[in-house]
């Protein structure tokens, strides 16, 4: 198992239970070992819970605290098209169109990768898993200049096309290594009745591997859904601004006064993610998310 | 691109005759989409990125329609700034204090210690690190900007225990942001090394202790070696992720007060776009790119065995 990125994750394995001949004062360690992980627990959760309180506080700080009453006013305030719904039909508009145009092409680019031997195999390999590592925020920059150059600047589809093209090394990694896992003999069986390649592509290899594509597609759409720096720097008119960018103006604007709002708008923004991790363990059956970058 | 250009050359087919010529460019085409969208979006702004650091470039005004080539000038003023070297420590204080150290030693002290207790427990607390590792940065952000506010959660607690916190994000920015991207991405390391313990068979460390073996001798002597090509992707990507964090800081200090807590990507993105020199902004930004590709390439290198 490499751990090429994280494995597992409902939320992390159960241990084998081999009773132990060896292993003396095993009750006060256990003891310790709990009071140390529900004080990190606590530590980690407090921050998250600030968002939760909040939302629901009609009079809501900057300090987490339990709320006096609780209220969903922070919510209904929010609840306008410009403040709320826009932005986030622009994120989904913006991380679909990045989630869809991306495993189409790495489908199409795991394909030859996975079945021919070809010369130029191993080194493209590399330089996509060079590309996996690049930091990409370090290149905003110079992002930015080309964009002026391509006249692409606050244009949504060439923001979904940089968008894009950053998350295909990764997403064209694990599919290959989900190709990889689908027999070549099914397909054999495919070119024998006469199907070409791309065919037996679309009917025999995608259908077997569709959690695998679910599991990149999520992905994809997750962290393009996430991303604040690349839409802040490439989209500036309010029209085309995703939510990242729009709770942060509105925190810019608003967030020392409407905490609260500020609080519930996050929730909002964030529910849909969760629910698609959540997802992805459905799909991936406990085996994590990017498993796919790990040759099963 | 490589392939483009050895999709090209095939009729190399020549050497095997069975191959019709333009055979092999059509088992080529596929990648083309892919190829295509990286070439222009990927591979153009590293390229860029070079290029542009070489230019005068403002953000507004004649300068920006037309920048000059200087040359090395920006590479020049970068190394005789005393911004940038600061930048550059700050970076290093950042990636090893929250990366190397904080997410690695809490997220592989989170994996053995789940490993050590009740179901319960187990889930809850892992269930809470991985929330904090997936919700969007941004949101990540506030609420660790309102944990370490001058009002915040913090310097409450510490109100209950009659002290009086400091101003964190004025005072201490560097070590907010170190614990806030601590908390941000330990669940990552957590999730690494769990997978990792589970593959170390139990009957070897069984039989290290039944041989005397104390506990921290298991640890340090079956149990990391066996898993050290784990520790070491871990420590790269973890390396490289941090590298790149922009929102955690921007949100938290906007690299400030002034430029204390400024990292290299925040300083870029200040000289480029708060005080307009997008072409040493560029520079900036070319020397992290490479910074992140050496730490790529032996990523690469450990990693070997995966393309082979």
């Amino acid at each position: 198992m490499t751990a090429m990125t994280p494995t597992t994750t409902s939320v992390v394995t159960t241990p084998r239970r081999t009773p132990s001949v060896a292993s003396p004062r095993r009750r006060t360690g256990r003891a310790f070992v709990a009071v140390v992980l529900i004080g990190v627990g606590v530590a980690f959760l407090v921050p998250l819970a600030w968002i939760v309180l909040a939302a629901l506080d009609p009079a809501a700080t900057v300090s987490v605290k339990l709320p006096e009453s609780f209220t969903l006013d922070n919510f209904s305030q929010i609840m306008t098209w410009d403040q709320t719904f826009r932005p986030l039909w622009n994120s989904a508009v913006i991380s679909g169109g990045t989630a869809i145009l991306t495993v189409l092409a790495s489908v199409l680019a795991a394909y030859p990768l996975s079945r021919y031997q070809m010369r130029f195999r191993k080194p493209f390999l590399y330089a996509i898993l060079f590309g996996t590592c690049l930091p990409i925020t370090a290149m905003m920059v110079p992002v930015y200049a080309l964009f002026v150059n391509l006249g692409l600047l606050d244009n949504v589809p060439g923001t979904v096309f940089f968008l894009t093209a950053t998350s295909l090394p990764m997403a064209i990694w694990m599919t290959k290594n989900f190709m990889d896992s689908v027999p070549v003999s099914l397909e054999e069986a495919a070119w024998v009745d006469g199907a070409g390649s791309m065919t037996a592509l679309a009917r025999v290899v995608v259908p077997l591997m569709r959690p695998g594509i679910a599991v990149v597609f999520i992905f994809v759409f997750t962290q393009a859904w996430g991303n604040f720096f690349v839409p802040f720097v490439l989209l500036f008119s309010p029209g085309n601004q995703p939510a990242a960018v729009a709770i942060y103006n509105f925190f810019g604007t608003y967030g020392t006064i409407a905490y609260g709002r500020l609080a519930a708008f996050s929730l909002l923004y964030s529910v849909p993610v969760l629910v698609l991790y959540l997802l992805v363990q459905r799909f991936s059956g406990g085996s994590f998310a990017m498993s796919g970058a790990v040759k099963g | 691109m490589t392939s483009l250009v050895l999709g090209a050359r095939t009729p190399g087919g020549v050497r095997r005759p069975r191959r019709r010529p333009g055979r092999a460019a059509l088992r080529l085409l596929p990648l083309l989409p892919a190829v295509v969208l990286m070439a222009v979006f990927l591979a153009g702004p590293v390229l860029w990125s070079f290029y542009g650091s070489l230019t005068n470039q403002a953000l507004t005004g004649y300068r920006a329609a037309a920048p000059e080539f200087v040359g090395l000038d920006n590479y020049t003023a970068l190394f005789g700034d005393g911004q940038f070297w600061k930048a550059v420590v700050l970076t290093v204080v950042f990636v090893g204090a929250s990366a190397v150290v904080g997410q690695n030693v809490l997220g592989m002290a989170l994996a053995l210690m789940l490993r050590a207790t009740g179901r319960v427990l187990r889930s809850v607390v892992s269930a809470i690190v991985v929330v904090a590792w997936v919700l969007p940065e941004i949101v990540a952000a506030f609420a660790l900007y309102a944990f370490f506010a001058t009002d915040g959660t913090l310097n409450n607690v510490l109100g209950w225990f009659e002290l009086t916190g400091p101003t964190w994000l004025i005072t201490f920015p560097m070590l907010a942001v170190i614990l806030a991207n601590i908390w941000r991405g330990t669940a990552f390391s957590m999730m690494v090394y769990d997978a990792a313990l589970a593959e170390v068979p139990p009957e070897i460390t069984e039989a290290a202790s039944i041989d005397g073996a104390t506990g921290a001798q298991r640890f340090l002597r079956i149990t990391v070696p066996m898993i050290r090509r784990a520790i070491s992707t871990n420590l790269m990507l973890t390396t490289l992720q941090t590298l790149a964090v922009f929102t955690l800081i921007w949100v938290m200090t906007g690299g400030g007060p002034g430029t204390s807590s400024s990292t290299l990507p925040v300083l870029a993105y200040q000289e480029a776009f708060k005080f307009a020199q997008v072409g040493y902004g560029t520079a900036i930004a070319t020397v992290t790119l490479l910074v992140g590709a050496v730490f790529s390439i032996v990523y690469i290198r450990v990693l070997k065995p995966e393309v082979d």
